[in-house]
C-alpha cells in the first residue's frame, strides 16, 4: 500500500497545482517532492525484501493494479524522488511563465515515471509509460527554445510509435496466457517462454523498439539532441536523468526475462548498435560548441554503454548497470544544473563565447570539475564504480567478440575525457568573459548542488549501500 | 421492443409539436424531455433482461424477426444515452440550422428506431428496414441547410450513392435467400463450407460491400468526406457517431452470428478492407486544412478500427464494439460541441484557444487524446479491446501492427489541433460564447471519456 504513495503524492499534488497560482504552487511542489522523497527513502531504507501490493482494477481484461518494489525499482523511485527535489530547489528563484501548469505537469510526469518503475503488471506498465510521456510532451512544447514545437513533436512521434509496437507485443503475450491475470509480470514471462522461437524473435523487436527509442540507442537517437537542447533545463533533467532510465529499466525488467532466448540471439546485434552509438556520439560530442548539445551526445554515449552491458547478460554487468542507472541520473542532473547556471549568468551556452568562470564564480567551477570527473568515470567519483562494472560485464560476456566490444567502447572513455575536459577548459578557464550578473551560486542552487556533490563523492568512495540494495535484483536476473 | 414503439411515437409527436408551436425553445425542451423519457425506457428494458441476477432468455417478436438479447438492449441504452448527450450539448446549434427544428428532432428519433432494429434483428428484412430507417433521415439531415449549396450537394450525393447501395444490399439478401430459402439469420448459421455455392458467396460479398458503404469502409468511402463536410455541423456529429455505430452493430450481428463459421472464406477480404480503410482514412486526414474535414476522414480511420471487432469471434468482439462505439461517440460528440462554436473551422482557427478559454481547451485536449488512443481515456480502452480480440484469433498480427502504425499517424493530425490551441499565438474566436452550463456538460462528457478509460466494466453490463 505504501508503494502507491510514491505515485499518489506527486499525482495528487500535480492535479492540485493547476488550481493554485504563483508561489503557492512552488511551495506545494517542494512539499510534495520532499514528502515523496521521505516516504521513498524510508521504505528503501527499511525494507530488506521486495514488497508487493495488488488490487483488482480491470476485471474485464484481467489487468490488476499490481505494484512491486524490489531493489532496482526502489532505487529508481528514490532517484526520481531525489532528482525532483533537486529540480524544485534549484529553480526556486527562477521565474517561469504559467507556474501552475509548469509544476503541475512536472509532478504528473513524476507520478508517471515512478509508476513505470513500480508496475508489476504489463498493462499498468503501459499506462504509466504513456502517462509519463504526455505531461513531458506538453512541458517540452510549451517552455523552451524557438524550434521546440517541431522538435518535441518529432520526439513524441518516435516514442509513440515505439510504445504502440510494445503495446501490440503486450497484447500478444497476454493473449497467450490462460491465467486470470494474464498481465502480471510472472504470467508475461511465462507467456514469453511459450512463444515459438520465430515468434520470440520478432516480438523481441516490437518490444525493443519502444525501449531503444527511449534510451536512445543508435540509430533511434535522432530526436534526442534537439529535444534536450530545446527544452528548458528542468525538463531536460527529467528527460535525460529519469525518462531514459525508463528505457533501460524496461529492457531489464520487461524484455530480458520475458524473451531470454531472443535476447541472446540478438545480443550481438544490439551490442554492435550500442557500440556504434557510443563511438558516434562521442565523436559528435567533440565538435559541439553548444554545452547542452555536448551533454546530450555524452548522454547517448553513456546510455549506449549501459545498453551494451544489459545485453552482455553477465551478473557483474547487470549489477553495474543497476548502480550506474542511479549514478548516471545523479551525474547528469548535476551537469545540467551547472549548464543552467552558466546560461543564466552569461546568457549563452556557446562555449566559444564563454571563459574564465573560475575567477568570477569559483564555487560553480569546483562543482563543475567534480561533476566532469564523475561523468568521465574517474575513480573516487560515483561514475567510476558503475562504469567499471559495466566494462567488466561486457568483457565477461559469452559473445566471441567481447574483447573487441570492450576495446571499441573503451575508446569512449578517452574521447569522453577529451570533450568533457575541453568543455571545462573552455568555460572555466582562459580569458575572462564578464557578463551582467556574474554572481556565484545562490543559496538554493548551493543546496541543490551540495546534495548532488555529496552523493557523487559518497557513492564514489563507499558504493556499498547501492550495491547491497540492488544485489538481489541482479542475482535474480542472472542466476 | 417498448423502446422501438416509444421512439416511433416520440418521432410522430415531435412532428406535431412543430405544428403546435413556433417557439424553438419549447420544441427543444419538449424533445429533450421525450428523449430523456426514451432513455428511461431503455434503462427499464435493461432491467427486464435479468431476473434476480439471472439472465433471462432473449425475447422474440414477430415470428423471431426481432430478438432482444442482453447485448441488444444494452447497446440501445448506450446509444440512447449518447443521443441524449448529443442533444444536450448541441441543441442550441441544431436550433440555428434552419426553421423546422421539431422535424430535426423527430428525424433523430426515427433514426433511433432504426438503430434499435439493427441491434436486435434476426431477419434479413429487419436488417434492410433498419438500414433504410437510419439512412433516409440522414439524407434529409444532410441537406437541411437548404440555402447552403454544399449541404444540398452532400444530401444529393449521399442519397444517390446510398440508394444505389441499397440496391446492392437487396441483391445480396436475395441471393442468400435464393440459396437458403430463408430470411432468418440464425438459420444461416447452419451453412457449412460444403454449402458454399457462387450464390451464397456473392451474396455475402454484396452484403459486405453494402454494409461497408454504410460504415464508410474503403473503398466504399468516397461519399464520406463530402457528406460529413457538407452537412450542417451539428448533424455531422450525429452521423459520424451514433448512426455509424448503429450500422456497425448491424454489420457485426450478421457476420458474427450468421456467417461466423464461414469466416475463413471472407476474413481475408475484410482484413484487406480494414487495412485499406485505415490507410485511406489516416493518410488523407493528414493533409486536411479544415478540422471538420479532418474529423470526417478520421471517422473513416476510426471505422477501420471498429472493423477489427468483426474479425474476432469471441465475447470480446461484442464487448469491444460496445466500448468502441461509446468511447468514440462520446469523444467525437464532445469534440464537435467545441468545433461547432468555432468561427473558423481550419486548424488556424484554434490558435491560442488555451489562452482564451483554458477550460474548454483542456476538455478538447482530452477528447483528442481519446481519439488518438492515449491511456486513461476511453479511446485507448476501445482500441485495446478491438486489437485484443483480433490478436486472440491469432493469424492477423500483420493487420494489428499496421493498425498501430496508422494509429501513430493519427496522432499527427489530432495533435495538430492541440498544438494550435496551446502552442500557437492567435485569437481563436467563438460564434457564440460557451457558457457555464455548456462547460459543465463538456466536463461531464470529459469525465465519461476518462471513466470509460479507467473502468470499462461499468459500460459492459450484458
Amino acid at each position: 500500500m505504501i508503494l502507491l504513495l510514491f505515485i499518489l503524492i506527486p499525482f495528487l499534488a500535480g492535479c492540485l497545482s493547476f488550481i493554485f497560482k504563483g508561489d503557492a504552487v512552488k511551495s506545494l511542489a517542494l512539499i510534495s517532492t520532499i514528502a515523496t522523497l521521505a516516504v521513498t527513502g524510508y521504505v528503501t531504507a527499511t525494507t530488506a525484501d521486495a514488497i508487493y501490493f495488488s488490487m483488482q482494477w480491470l476485471p474485464v481484461l484481467g489487468a490488476e493494479l499490481n505494484v512491486m518494489g524490489d531493489g532496482m525499482s526502489l532505487m529508481l523511485s528514490l532517484l526520481v524522488a531525489l532528482v525532483m527535489v533537486v529540480i524544485v530547489i534549484s529553480n526556486w528563484n527562477k521565474p517561469v511563465e504559467k507556474t501552475s501548469a509548469y509544476y503541475g505537469l512536472m509532478l504528473l510526469s513524476q507520478a508517471g515515471i515512478t509508476g513505470v518503475f513500480l508496475a508489476n503488471d504489463a498493462l499498468l506498465f503501459y499506462f504509466f509509460w504513456e502517462l509519463a510521456l504526455i505531461p513531458v510532451y506538453f512541458l517540452c512544447s510549451q517552455w523552451g527554445g524557438e524550434k521546440r514545437i517541431k522538435v518535441t513533436f518529432k520526439f513524441f512521434v518516435y516514442t509513440f510509435v515505439g510504445s504502440l509496437m510494445m503495446l501490440s507485443a503486450i497484447i500478444l503475450l497476454a493473449s497467450k496466457s490462460p491465467a486470470a491475470n494474464p498481465y502480471a509480470w510472472s504470467n508475461i514471462v511465462l507467456a514469453g517462454s511459450m512463444l515459438s522461437p520465430i515468434e520470440q524473435q520478432w516480438v523481441f523487436w516490437l518490444i525493443f523498439l519502444a525501449f531503444a527509442v527511449k534510451m536512445p540507442v543508435f540509430p533511434f537517437h535522432t530526436w534526442q539532441p534537439d529535444t534536450y537542447e530545446q527544452s528548458s533545463t528542468p525538463v531536460t533533467i527529467i528527460l535525460s536523468a529519469l525518462m531514459v532510465k525508463m528505457g533501460i529499466f524496461g529492457v531489464v525488467r520487461w524484455l530480458l526475462p520475458v524473451l531470454p532466448d531472443a535476447a541472446t540471439f540478438w545480443s550481438d546485434t544490439v551490442i554492435i548498435l550500442s557500440v556504434i552509438g557510443i563511438v558516434y556520439a562521442s565523436l559528435l560530442a567533440i565538435v559541439q560548441t553548444d554545452l547542452k548539445k555536448l551533454v546530450a551526445y555524452m548522454s547517448i554515449a553513456h546510455m549506449g554503454l549501459m545498453c551494451a552491458a544489459a545485453f552482455a547478460y553477465t551478473q557483474v554487468g547487470m549489477h553495474g548497470l543497476m548502480v550506474q542507472m542511479f549514478n548516471h541520473g545523479i551525474n547528469i542532473t548535476g551537469m545540467w544544473l551547472i549548464i543552467s547556471m552558466i546560461e543564466n549568468r552569461y546568457g549563452t551556452r556557446d562555449m566559444r563565447q564563454l571563459g574564465g568562470m573560475a575567477t568570477v564564480a569559483p564555487h560553480i567551477t569546483i562543482a563543475f570539475v567534480i561533476l566532469a570527473f564523475s561523468n568521465i568515470a574517474l575513480p573516487l567519483t560515483s561514475g567510476f564504480v558503475g562504469e567499471f562494472m559495466l566494462f567488466n560485464g561486457i568483457f565477461q560476456s559469452q559473445s566471441p567478440y567481447n574483447i573487441t566490444y570492450v576495446v571499441i567502447a573503451g575508446l569512449s572513455i578517452i574521447l569522453g575525457a577529451y570533450y568533457v575536459l575541453n568543455m571545462v577548459l573552455k568555460t572555466a578557464f582562459g580569458h575572462v568573459v564578464v557578463a551582467g550578473n556574474n554572481k556565484d551560486m545562490t543559496l538554493n542552487e548551493s543546496i541543490a548542488m551540495a546534495l548532488i556533490i555529496a552523493l557523487v563523492l559518497f557513492l564514489g568512495v563507499y558504493p556499498k549501500p547501492l550495491l547491497d540494495l540492488t544485489q538481489s535484483a541482479a542475482m535474480m536476473m542472472i542466476p | 421492443m417498448t423502446a422501438i414503439i416509444a421512439a416511433a411515437i416520440i418521432g410522430v409527436l415531435l412532428m406535431f409539436v412543430g405544428i403546435g408551436t413556433k417557439n424553438k425553445s419549447t420544441m427543444v425542451t419538449v424533445s429533450l424531455v421525450l428523449v430523456l423519457a426514451l432513455f428511461g425506457i431503455t434503462i427499464w428494458e435493461v432491467t427486464q433482461t435479468s431476473h434476480n441476477g439471472i439472465a433471462l432468455p432473449p425475447r422474440l417478436y414477430f415470428n423471431d424477426m426481432l430478438r432482444f438479447d442482453g447485448f441488444a438492449v444494452w447497446f440501445n441504452l448506450l446509444m440512447t444515452g449518447c443521443t441524449l448527450l448529443y442533444m444536450l450539448l448541441l441543441n442550441k446549434e441544431i436550433k440555428k440550422v434552419g426553421v423546422h427544428v421539431a422535424e430535426y428532432f423527430a428525424l433523430i428519433s426515427f433514426i433511433l428506431v432504426g438503430i434499435y432494429l439493427l441491434s436486435s434483428y434476426n431477419n434479413m428484412l429487419m436488417l434492410f428496414l433498419g438500414i433504410e430507417i437510419i439512412s433516409i433521415p440522414q439524407y434529409i439531415l444532410a441537406g437541411s441547410d437548404k440555402r447552403n449549396l454544399k449541404s444540398s450537394e452532400a444530401s444529393l450525393k449521399y442519397f444517390i450513392m446510398g440508394a444505389f447501395t441499397t440496391g446492392i444490399l437487396l441483391m445480396g439478401i436475395t441471393l442468400i435467400y435464393g440459396a437458403t430459402g430463408t430470411f432468418n439469420i440464425s438459420e444461416y448459421a447452419q451453412l457449412g463450407s460444403s454449402d458454399l455455392n457462387p450464390m451464397v458467396v456473392s451474396g455475402i460479398i454484396l452484403i459486405m460491400v453494402a454494409l461497408g458503404f454504410k460504415v464508410s469502409a474503403a473503398p466504399m468511402h468516397m461519399w464520406t468526406a463530402d457528406v460529413y463536410d457538407g452537412a450542417p455541423t451539428p448533424f455531422t456529429a450525429y452521423m459520424m457517431t451514433v448512426i455509424k455505430a448503429g450500422a456497425f452493430i448491424g454489420f457485426i450481428r450478421l457476420f458474427q452470428s450468421s456467417f461466423g463459421q464461414l469466416s475463413e472464406h471472407w476474413a481475408l477480404l475484410l482484413a484487406i478492407i480494414t487495412a485499406a480503410t485505415l490507410f485511406v482514412g489516416n493518410i488523407t486526414a493528414v493533409f486536411q486544412q479544415s478540422v471538420k474535414r479532418m474529423l470526417a476522414y478520421s471517422s473513416i480511420a476510426q471505422a477501420g478500427f471498429m472493423l477489427f471487432a468483426i474479425q474476432s469471434f469471441s465475447v470480446i468482439a461484442w464487448q469491444s464494439i460496445a466500448i468502441y462505439a461509446i468511447a468514440y461517440s462520446v469523444a467525437t460528440i464532445g469534440m464537435f460541441a467545441v468545433l461547432v462554436k468555432m468561427k473558423d473551422y481550419t486548424f488556424d482557427g484554434f490558435n491560442g484557444l488555451a489562452k482564451k478559454d483554458p477550460v474548454t481547451a483542456f476538455f478538447t485536449t482530452v477528447f483528442l487524446l481519446s481519439l488518438t488512443g492515449i491511456p486513461l481515456t476511453g479511446g485507448f480502452m476501445a482500441k485495446y479491446m478491438v486489437l485484443m480480440g483480433v490478436i486472440k484469433e491469432g493469424n492477423l498480427m500483420w493487420l494489428v501492427i499496421f493498425g498501430l502504425l496508422m494509429a501513430a499517424v493519427s496522432a499527427y493530425y489530432y495533435f495538430r489541433v492541440i498544438i494550435a490551441m496551446y502552442f500557437k499565438e492567435g485569437n481563436a474566436e467563438y460564434t457564440s460564447e460557451i457558457n457555464t452550463i455548456d462547460k459543465v456538460l463538456l466536463g461531464i462528457t470529459c469525465g465519461l471519456v476518462i471513466l470509460i478509460g479507467i473502468a470499462p466494466g461499468l459500460f459492459l453490463h450484458f
